[in-house]
């Protein structure tokens, strides 16, 4: 099991754990959205090689109504 | 054809509308709709965990293949959080790189922290950034950050969601005089009669969201700030005539009045 934090929340997952499948996990797939891992960014195109570790915090935002 | 450019894109409206605020998403169509604007703002927060994926989103409201996005620094009150909110936006958008920068001083004023939002413009445009920046209506400031390499400056008629108006059109003139890049008066408008003001004045473009929003009717305000934007710079390419006090010219003619 790893532990992560999920725009603020800690998690626990079954390792081996990727961006990709977190994602899929959450119900986000398909979902146009951002991740970043540890302060850098996630590029979509990287999602499935980045592998997750315990400790690690992840942001996933979207874009919502703003001024 | 009189038409805005922005990052050398052209717009043919002057008007930038905000998308936060509203009822729902069917009002905030709507309303952006009759506002005739090309360019939205949108904000980038976290998403819900655990919501139903299904669930009606902005970007079917507003859809990004309609409109071009202006992804926002809302909220953020340092230069590496606004930093760090426009490199999300840009992924996630595509590598979409016009964005709307602002870092602000306190809660309670949403006054823009201009030093910080100095600090995060260099940045910014030097990572490949074509930024639009919100900020006072100092006009060294204003200044300062077109040198940096902004795309457009944005300063404020008075505080964000006030409605209070144009509160000082002089420093507006002065920034609107000593700018190249477009000046867009961002944030304080509260009425129709306020853009047609700022577009008086000579800037060029208005950028508001609660105005809309907070109508009792945002729909029919929306139009009425798309006709007023489109009337001020009118009147101002046509160049008012000249205020005179106590110099009384009638329109009509002065001979030929009746038993002269």
């Amino acid at each position: 099991m790893i532990e992560i934090t999920v725009n603020g929340q800690a998690r626990r997952y079954d390792a081996p754990l990727d961006v990709s499948r977190l994602l899929d996990l959450l119900d986000l797939t398909g979902k146009r959205l951002a991740v970043e891992l540890n302060g850098e960014i996630v590029p979509k195109s990287q999602h499935a090689t980045t592998p997750l570790a315990d400790g690690d915090r992840l942001e996933v935002v979207v874009a919502v109504g703003g001024g | 054809m009189d038409q805005l450019v922005i990052a050398g894109k052209t717009y043919s409206s002057r008007l930038l509308v905000g998308t936060g605020k509203y009822k729902d998403f069917e009002q905030t169509r709507l309303a952006i709709e009759a506002s005739g604007a090309e360019i939205v703002t949108v904000a980038i927060r976290r998403t819900n965990i655990g919501q139903d994926p299904n669930q009606p989103s902005l970007l079917d409201a507003v859809p990004p293949s309609k409109y071009t996005y202006l992804p926002n620094t809302a909220g953020c009150y340092t230069a590496d959080d606004a930093i760090r909110t426009l490199r999300l936006a840009r992924e996630l958008l595509d590598g979409h790189d016009l964005v709307k920068l602002e870092v602000l001083g306190d809660p309670q004023s949403l006054y823009p922290n201009v030093v910080e939002t100095i600090k995060a413009a260099e940045i910014l445009v030097k990572d490949g950034f074509k930024v639009m920046v919100y900020t006072s209506d100092d006009p060294i400031v204003a200044k300062q950050l077109e040198d940096i390499g902004c795309v457009a400056v944005m300063p404020l008629a008075s505080l964000i969601g006030s409605g209070m108006g144009i509160l000082n059109p002089w420093n507006l003139q002065i920034i609107i005089d000593r700018l190249k890049v477009p000046v867009v008066v961002d944030a304080g408008v509260g009425t129709a009669s306020d853009a047609a003001i700022a577009m008086e004045l000579g800037c060029d473009a208005v950028l508001m969201n609660t105005a809309i929003a907070g109508a009792q009717n945002p729909v029919l305000m929306a139009g009425a700030m798309k006709k007023a934007v489109e009337a001020g710079r009118e009147a101002f390419l046509a160049g008012r005539m000249a205020k005179k006090m106590y110099q009384a010219s009638p329109s009509s003619p002065t001979g030929g009045m009746i038993g002269s």
